[in-house]
């Protein structure tokens, strides 16, 4: 009973409990069991919060009982990684320069979350504010992935991909600014999708690279992440850049046709290794991740759709101009955290002044990676680089752009495998931050254009899971979770599951 | 433009960046921060005369409101997470600004 409530999808569960085959507080204990249980082998949550999921849980029973109206998600367990304040509830982005922070207020997606009736289970580990591709960079230790224990699950949502990966929720939320959703649910066998920039407030996200974040949904289907987006897109006065465009029910995007798609391949960038510049290494395209790929495309084209070849000459130089805009931005966002208002201070400086007490706050508080990105970002800005780094690279940015705006003109979605290799081993690229951005190669496009982006699971190499991406126009997400969900009905990759510790 | 950087640019970063890095960090992030420079140095040989720079995506909207006030945090909620806070006085305390 407890094991099958764990596989049931967000909008099985919903129903559910909307005609009282299972009631609310029965999920919750099952997720809360299971969670509880895998995080000691997965170290997927930084924060449990049961009592918090079961009060709530049981106020969505009582509201059936009552026979009010039930929202979209209710009774729906779900995690929230711990870069989402939630009012009340620790709140660390994995940092210790967050420690005893409890946000006075929620973000919008988690206001917007519990008002469709969703259950907040808990808060999931992650890269430190969200800068990272292996969860290694976690000030409360990696993340294992549930495929096999001695893997990164991936990043910076490490946690939230692990967590639906091993059936503690049906959902969860990430964040995504270089493939910080796609890749984790990549390695962890799981949806995840990033939004357009714009789709989703970030109100209440703590910020690492304000051009770029966007919030976004991890599930085991394309129909539960059209679900979740429905509930958290639209504009919100909180967050100046979010847009008016209509939302549609995404949910009713999804047809299961496929007839007439046409879908492009940037062949030349799928197939080359980045351009090597002086001391890099070069990321080669994985074999068993080259047939998974060439599979879903023939599966695809099986279906209806058509695949075309299509150019996108300045996607090689995307690692590049994202590791220049990111950290930029990093270093001015992180400015904020200085021990006066909220956090982590260095003890012993009260007989200091008060730059001193600044520079050892931020020393002791954040870990290497953050403190790494701060330096680079604080470098590229400064007087005599910024040409020569910043600026261009923004101009590069623009040259991307146009190159998608170009593709769009002749095809429906871009497809591309979200990672070039599986899930990598703990400890193989923590020791060369290079080697590890190289490894995002195909996700740091689709943020840098502002283009929605979706990776659904597409078989194994070796045993791991393997995501197959597809990237759409602006605001086109409903292509792209239609292109999933059909992709979903032709095969059954989505619905495998990890050996699960036992419950 | 040199792509070495040197144990003298990492302390001016670090001095712009607030972080007083230890010894150890200073050689690890010269070594590691001059390989990313190397690799990022391939943007600069692409031609982008003309091209205008993109500092965000988001389509040129009006995001603006009537200038009313509106509720904002209480001054007990702002302090409460202070490391060291004044709540009776409603400040938060820090170090001396000014020589010490």
């Amino acid at each position: 009973m407890a094991a099958d409530l764990l596989d049931r999808s967000a909008l099985t569960l919903r129903d559910d409990v909307a005609v009282g085959r299972v009631s609310a507080v029965e999920v919750c204990q099952a997720c809360l069991a299971r969670a509880q249980a895998a995080n000691v082998a997965l170290n997927g949550f930084n924060l449990i919060a049961a009592e918090r999921a079961l009060a709530r849980a049981e106020q969505i029973d009582r509201q059936r009982a009552a026979g009010e109206p039930l929202g979209p998600l209710a009774g729906v367990p779900i995690a929230l990684k711990d870069n989402l304040s939630v009012r009340g509830m620790r709140t660390t982005a994995s940092s210790r320069i967050l420690e005893g922070y409890v946000p006075p207020y929620d973000a919008t997606v988690v206001r917007r979350l519990e008002d469709a009736g969703a259950v907040i289970l808990g808060k999931t580990n992650c890269d430190e504010f969200a800068m990272g591709s292996s969860n290694e960079n976690s000030a409360f230790g990696p993340v294992r992935n549930p495929w096999a224990l001695d893997r990164t699950p991936g990043g910076s949502s490490g946690g939230s991909a692990a967590a639906v990966a091993a059936r503690c929720v049906p959902i969860a939320l990430g964040s995504d600014t270089g493939g910080s959703v796609r890749q984790p649910g990549a390695f962890c066998g799981v949806v995840g999708l990033k939004p357009t920039y714009g789709r989703v407030s970030r109100y209440g996200l703590l910020a690492f690279a304000s051009s770029l974040d966007q919030i976004g949904p991890l599930t085991r289907t394309a129909a539960d992440a059209a679900l979740v987006l429905s509930v958290i897109a639209g504009a919100d006065p909180a967050d100046a850049t979010t847009s008016r465009e209509p939302v549609p029910d995404f949910g009713a995007a999804l047809t299961g046709e496929v007839t007439g798609l046409r879908i492009g391949v940037p062949r030349a960038f799928v197939g080359a290794d980045p351009p090597s510049g002086a001391g890099a290494v070069t990321t080669g395209l994985d074999e068993g991740v080259r047939r998974a790929f060439e599979q879903a495309l023939g599966d695809l084209e099986r279906a209806g759709a058509s695949v075309v070849e299509i150019a996108l000459p300045h996607a090689q130089y995307a690692i590049p101009v994202y590791y220049l805009v990111a950290t930029a931005e990093a270093s001015s966002n992180l400015a904020r955290y200085d021990g006066v208002k909220y956090g982590y201070r260095s003890t012993g400086t009260k007989d200091q002044n008060l730059q001193t007490m600044y520079s050892r706050t931020r020393d002791e508080g954040f870990g290497a990676e953050v403190k790494r990105r701060i330096m680079l970002g604080t470098y590229v800005l400064s007087a005599g680089y910024y040409d020569a780094f910043y600026l261009k690279a923004q101009q590069v940015r623009t040259l991307l752009r146009r190159d998608y705006d170009r593709a769009f003109e002749h095809v429906d979605v871009v497809a591309m495998p979200t990672s070039p290799t599986p899930a990598f081993r703990l400890g193989e690229k923590t020791d060369d931050p290079l080697q590890m951005y190289l490894a995002d190669v195909f996700t740091v496009s689709a943020p840098l254009a502002g283009l929605p982006a979706i990776s659904v699971p597409c078989g194994f190499s070796d045993g791991l899971p393997v995501g197959l991406q597809l990237t759409g126009r602006l605001f086109d997400e409903s292509t792209l979770l239609r292109t999933a969900d059909a992709y979903e009905r032709l095969t059954n990759w989505h619905t495998q599951a990890p050996p699960l510790p036992p419950h | 433009m040199s792509s070495v950087l040197t144990i003298a640019d990492v302390e001016r970063i670090a001095a712009l960046a607030q972080l007083e890095l230890t010894d150890e960090e200073k050689q690890l992030f010269t070594r590691q921060l001059a390989d990313i420079l190397a690799y990022a140095q391939q943007v600069q040989a692409i031609d982008t005369s003309g091209v205008p720079a993109t500092a965000h995506v988001h389509a040129g909207q009006r995001t603006e409101r009537a200038d009313e006030p509106q509720r904002s945090l209480s001054v007990a909620d702002a302090v409460a997470n202070a490391p060291d806070p004044a709540p009776d006085a409603g400040l938060f305390r820090v170090p001396r600004v000014i020589g010490g």
